[in-house]
C-alpha cells in the first residue's frame, strides 16, 4: 500500500564547500533504497494531475507504480512512450511548476519527488542496458529536416523517427545538444548524459550532421528541395546586450559567451583544453534569469574571490528557479538586488575595472504583473570588477530570417505561426525558443513533439520527394 | 574521400602553410571574403580562418594558415591524409562583388593569402586591380604569383627592404596618389594597426576603405558576441556582419585591446605545447 507520509526523498548533493571546486554534478539522485521509498509514497491517483501537468506528458503514475515493484523495464519504457530523454528531463525540468506542484501530496506531505525518480529510473535502466531505443514504425519514404540540435529539434526529430519517417538533424556547432550542449553547465547536466540521450536516438536511426549552418550555404528554401518538410529549432542563440556605455570593454562577456567557454569548449580545463576563459577576482553577473545563475555558478567554480549577481528587481522578482537561486547562495554567489547598471567603468588599457550602477526601488507592476525597478536619483555607485558577464536575456539567431525571406517574422524577430502552428512557408514548422524567444528546456521539448504530430498530418497529404 | 581531409599541403615559408582540404559543399558555395571555422582534437579551440581559394569540381578548398600559436602550430604540423576534427563554413557576410572601377587591393603578412579571392573576384568583375603586398622581409611576400594573375598592377613592400620597394604599404598608397592614380575603394587586410593606418590615409585621399577584421571568435555563426567590434559607433558580430567592414570609422583601439585579452594565456598553451612536443620526442 502506497505510504504518502513517509520521509519525502530529496536525494544526495554535493557539499557546497566541495561542489565550488569542481564541475562534477551537484544533486546525485537517489539510492535504490531511497527511489523504493519515495516511489512507495505515490497514491498512483486514478485523474493523475501530475501528468495532466506534464509539459510531455509522462506517464507518471504508470511509471512510479512500475518502479515501486522493481520492475525498471517497465518503468522505462512507460516514460520513452512519450518523452524519449528521460534523463534529461528528471534532472532539467522545473518539475515544481509542473508535475511536483501539481502533486495532491503537496500541501499536506510534500510532493513526490518524480523527477529525481525519472531520474533514477533513466539512469538505471541505461545502466542495466534496459534503456533501447523504441523500434520505429515502417519507414514512410517521407524525410525530415531538423534544424538545430537542441531539446526542440532533438524532441521532434525522435518522434518523427518513430513515426517511420527519416530524420536529419543539422547542428552547426561542432558538438549537438544545443543549449544542453553549450548553454547548461555539466554540474547540472552531465555532458554524458546529453551524449547517451543523443546516442538513443541515433539508435533509432536519426542521422545526424555537425558543423552545418543552415542559412547563409544551404538555406531552407534549399532544404525543401530534398526534404518533405523542415522543422526550425534553431534557438535564441543572439545575446543581449544591456546596452550601456563600456559595453564593449574588455573583460565583458555576454552569458553565450562565458557559458560557451566554460561548457562547449571546456576552458575550466584550460591548459587541457585550448579555449581560454578569465575573469579575474571580482566577477558581476547582470540578470536575473537562469542564464545568469549558470553564468555566476560556472564563474563561482572558476576559483574568483567573489562573483555578484546584480539585478534590478528584487529576490522575488526574479525569473530563474528558486533552487538555482539557493544553489548559488549556498556557493557563496553574493546578490545585489535593486541595482541597476549604468556604465561599465574601463582602465586605461580598456579594460573592465567597475561597474557604475543606481540603486532601485520597486513601483507599479508592469504588463507581466511584475513590480517594475525604478531608479533612485544621485544613488550612483561603483562596484569593482575584474569582468562582467551580461546575462539579460536571448533573442533568436536572425540567420534563418535574413535568408529566408519568405519567413514570416514577428516583431520580436521571432518565427511567426499561425493558430494551427504553421509557418509562412508550406512544409516549414518551428518551435522552441525560436517560436517563443527565451524559455525554457521543458517547453522546447513540448513544441518539438507537437510539431512532430503536425509535420505527420502534414506528410499524410503529400507524397515522398523520394530521395 | 572524406569531409575535413587534407588532400594537400605546401609549405610557403616557415610559419606558414598552405592546405586544400576536401569539403565539396563548402566549395560549391563559398565566396570571397567569408571565411571557415577549423578544429583539432576532442579540446581543440575552434579558430577561424579564411577561405582563400576552392575549386568546386575537385570539391576542395584552400586554406592558408600562419602559426602564431597553439592551435595555429598543431595545424601546421598536420599531414596530407589527416583530417581536421571539425570544419564548418562558408560562414560570414561575402565581399560585394561589383564594378567599382579601380580598386587597391592590400594585404599584409599572411593577410596577402586572404586578400587574395577578393582581388580574383573584383578582377572578374571587371576591375581595374592594383595589388600591394607588405611584409617585413622577402620570405614573408607570400602567394606573390597568384596575386599576380589577379592584378593589373602589383606593388610589394618590405619593411627591410628584401623585396619590392623599402617602407610600408602606405607609402605606397601615397605614391599612386601622387602619381595621379584615380582610386576608388581600397579592401585592407592584415595586421590591425596596418589596417589602422591604411584605412585613416585612404580616407584622408578620398579613397571608401574596407578592412577585414579578425577578432577572437568562438562559436562564428553570430551565438556569442565574442566577436563583437565598434563601427560607427554601433556594435556589429564581425561572424555575421563582417567580416568586412567600412573602415572609415572603426574603433581599431577597441579591436586591439579586445583582441589582446588572452595574450598570456595563449603563450601558456603554446610553452605547455612546446613542452608536451618535446617529451614525445624524447621517448622516441
Amino acid at each position: 500500500m502506497p505510504n504518502p507520509a513517509l520521509p519525502k526523498q530529496e536525494g544526495q548533493r554535493q557539499e557546497p564547500k566541495d561542489r565550488i571546486k569542481n564541475f562534477e554534478e551537484v544533486a546525485q539522485g537517489l539510492t535504490s533504497k531511497q527511489a523504493a521509498i519515495e516511489s512507495s509514497r505515490c497514491l498512483n491517483c486514478k485523474e493523475p494531475r501530475c501528468q495532466a501537468a506534464c509539459p510531455v506528458n509522462v506517464k507518471i503514475p504508470k511509471f512510479i507504480a512500475a518502479l515501486n515493484k522493481g520492475d525498471i523495464k517497465a518503468a522505462i519504457e512507460a516514460i520513452m512512450t512519450t518523452s524519449l530523454l528521460p534523463a534529461i528531463c528528471g534532472r532539467v525540468c522545473p518539475q515544481e511548476k509542473y508535475c511536483q506542484g501539481a502533486c495532491v501530496l503537496k500541501e499536506k506531505f510534500g510532493p513526490v519527488s518524480i523527477g529525481l525518480l525519472e531520474r533514477y529510473t533513466a539512469d538505471t535502466a541505461r545502466k542495466q542496458g534496459l534503456l533501447k531505443a523504441p523500434k520505429p514504425e515502417q519507414e514512410t519514404g517521407f524525410k525530415i529536416a531538423c534544424v538545430g540540435s537542441g531539446p526542440s529539434s532533438l524532441a521532434c526529430a525522435a518522434q518523427l523517427r518513430r513515426l517511420g519517417h527519416k530524420v536529419v538533424v543539422f547542428e552547426a556547432l561542432h558538438a549537438f545538444g544545443g543549449v544542453l550542449r553549450y548553454g547548461i553547465p555539466s554540474f547540472r547536466l552531465p555532458r554524458e548524459v546529453v551524449n547517451s540521450e543523443i546516442k538513443t536516438i541515433e539508435e533509432m536511426g536519426v542521422e545526424f550532421r555537425q558543423d552545418i549552418l543552415i542559412g547563409p550555404s544551404t538555406s531552407v528554401k534549399d532544404l525543401l528541395k530534398e526534404f518533405d518538410s523542415v522543422y526550425i529549432g534553431s534557438g535564441a542563440g543572439l545575446p543581449t546586450m544591456a546596452g550601456i556605455p563600456g559595453e564593449n570593454a574588455v573583460g565583458v562577456y555576454s552569458a553565450n559567451e562565458f557559458l560557451t567557454r566554460v561548457n562547449l569548449m571546456q576552458a575550466y580545463k584550460f591548459p587541457e583544453s585550448d579555449t581560454p576563459v578569465k575573469i579575474g577576482k571580482q566577477v558581476i553577473v547582470l540578470g536575473g534569469g537562469n542564464s545568469a545563475m549558470d553564468a555566476a555558478r560556472c564563474a563561482k567554480r572558476l576559483g574568483p574571490e567573489k562573483v555578484s549577481v546584480v539585478y534590478r528587481r528584487s529576490q522575488e522578482e526574479m525569473p530563474a528557479r528558486k533552487e538555482e537561486v539557493l544553489n548559488a547562495m549556498e556557493e557563496g554567489v553574493e546578490f545585489q538586488f535593486l541595482t541597476i547598471q549604468k556604465e561599465v567603468i574601463t582602465d586605461e588599457k580598456g579594460h573592465v575595472k567597475a561597474l557604475k550602477c543606481l540603486k532601485a526601488r520597486l513601483g507599479e507592476p508592469d504588463e507581466k504583473g511584475r513590480r517594475r525597478p525604478v531608479a533612485i536619483e544621485n544613488s550612483d555607485f561603483l562596484i569593482p570588477a575584474d569582468s562582467i558577464i551580461v546575462a539579460i536575456g536571448q533573442k533568436p539567431n536572425p540567420i534563418i530570417a535574413k535568408t529566408t525571406p519568405d519567413l514570416k517574422m514577428t516583431e520580436r524577430g521571432t518565427m511567426q505561426l499561425d493558430e494551427n502552428g504553421n509557418s509562412s512557408i508550406k512544409g516549414v514548422f518551428g518551435g522552441g525558443d525560436i517560436t517563443r524567444g527565451g524559455a525554457t528546456v521543458l517547453l522546447a521539448m513540448k513544441d518539438g513533439l507537437e510539431a512532430a504530430g503536425r509535420i505527420d498530418n502534414y506528410l499524410k497529404t503529400q507524397t515522398p520527394k523520394g530521395k | 574521400m572524406e569531409k575535413n581531409l587534407i588532400v594537400n599541403k605546401k609549405s610557403l615559408s616557415n610559419v606558414v602553410c598552405e592546405f586544400e582540404i576536401y569539403e565539396p559543399l563548402i566549395a560549391a558555395s563559398a565566396k570571397a571574403g567569408q571565411f571557415i571555422i577549423l578544429r583539432y582534437g576532442e579540446l581543440g579551440e575552434r579558430v577561424p580562418v579564411t577561405l582563400v581559394d576552392w575549386n568546386e569540381q575537385k570539391g576542395t578548398i584552400t586554406a592558408i594558415i600562419q602559426s602564431i600559436g597553439k592551435s595555429t602550430a598543431v595545424f601546421n604540423s598536420l599531414k596530407v591524409g589527416d583530417k581536421f576534427t571539425s570544419l564548418a563554413g562558408p560562414l560570414g557576410t561575402p565581399v560585394e562583388i561589383k564594378n567599382y572601377g579601380t580598386c587597391v587591393v592590400v594585404g599584409g603578412g599572411v593577410g596577402i593569402a586572404e586578400v587574395y579571392p577578393i582581388a580574383k573576384a573584383l578582377k572578374q568583375a571587371g576591375n581595374k586591380v592594383i595589388s600591394i603586398l607588405g611584409a617585413r622581409t622577402k620570405d614573408l611576400v607570400i602567394l606573390q604569383e597568384k596575386m599576380q594573375q589577379v592584378s593589373d598592377e602589383i606593388i610589394i613592400t618590405t619593411d627591410d627592404g628584401s623585396l619590392g620597394q623599402k617602407g610600408l604599404v602606405t607609402d605606397a598608397i601615397k605614391t599612386l596618389h601622387d602619381k595621379g592614380v584615380k582610386i576608388d575603394v581600397g579592401f585592407i587586410i592584415g595586421p590591425i594597426p596596418m589596417m589602422k593606418w591604411t584605412a585613416k590615409l585612404m580616407t584622408q585621399l578620398g579613397i571608401k576603405p574596407y578592412a577585414s577584421l579578425n577578432p577572437i571568435m568562438l562559436d562564428g555563426t553570430g551565438m556569442c558576441g565574442c566577436c563583437r567590434v565598434v563601427v560607427n559607433g554601433q556594435t556589429k558580430f564581425a561572424c555575421v556582419d563582417g567580416p568586412m567592414f567600412e573602415a572609415t570609422n572603426i574603433d581599431f583601439d577597441n579591436l586591439i585591446a579586445r583582441t589582446s585579452e588572452y595574450k598570456e594565456q595563449e603563450k601558456e598553451s603554446f610553452l605547455k605545447h612546446e613542452k608536451d612536443h618535446k617529451c614525445k620526442i624524447g621517448l622516441h
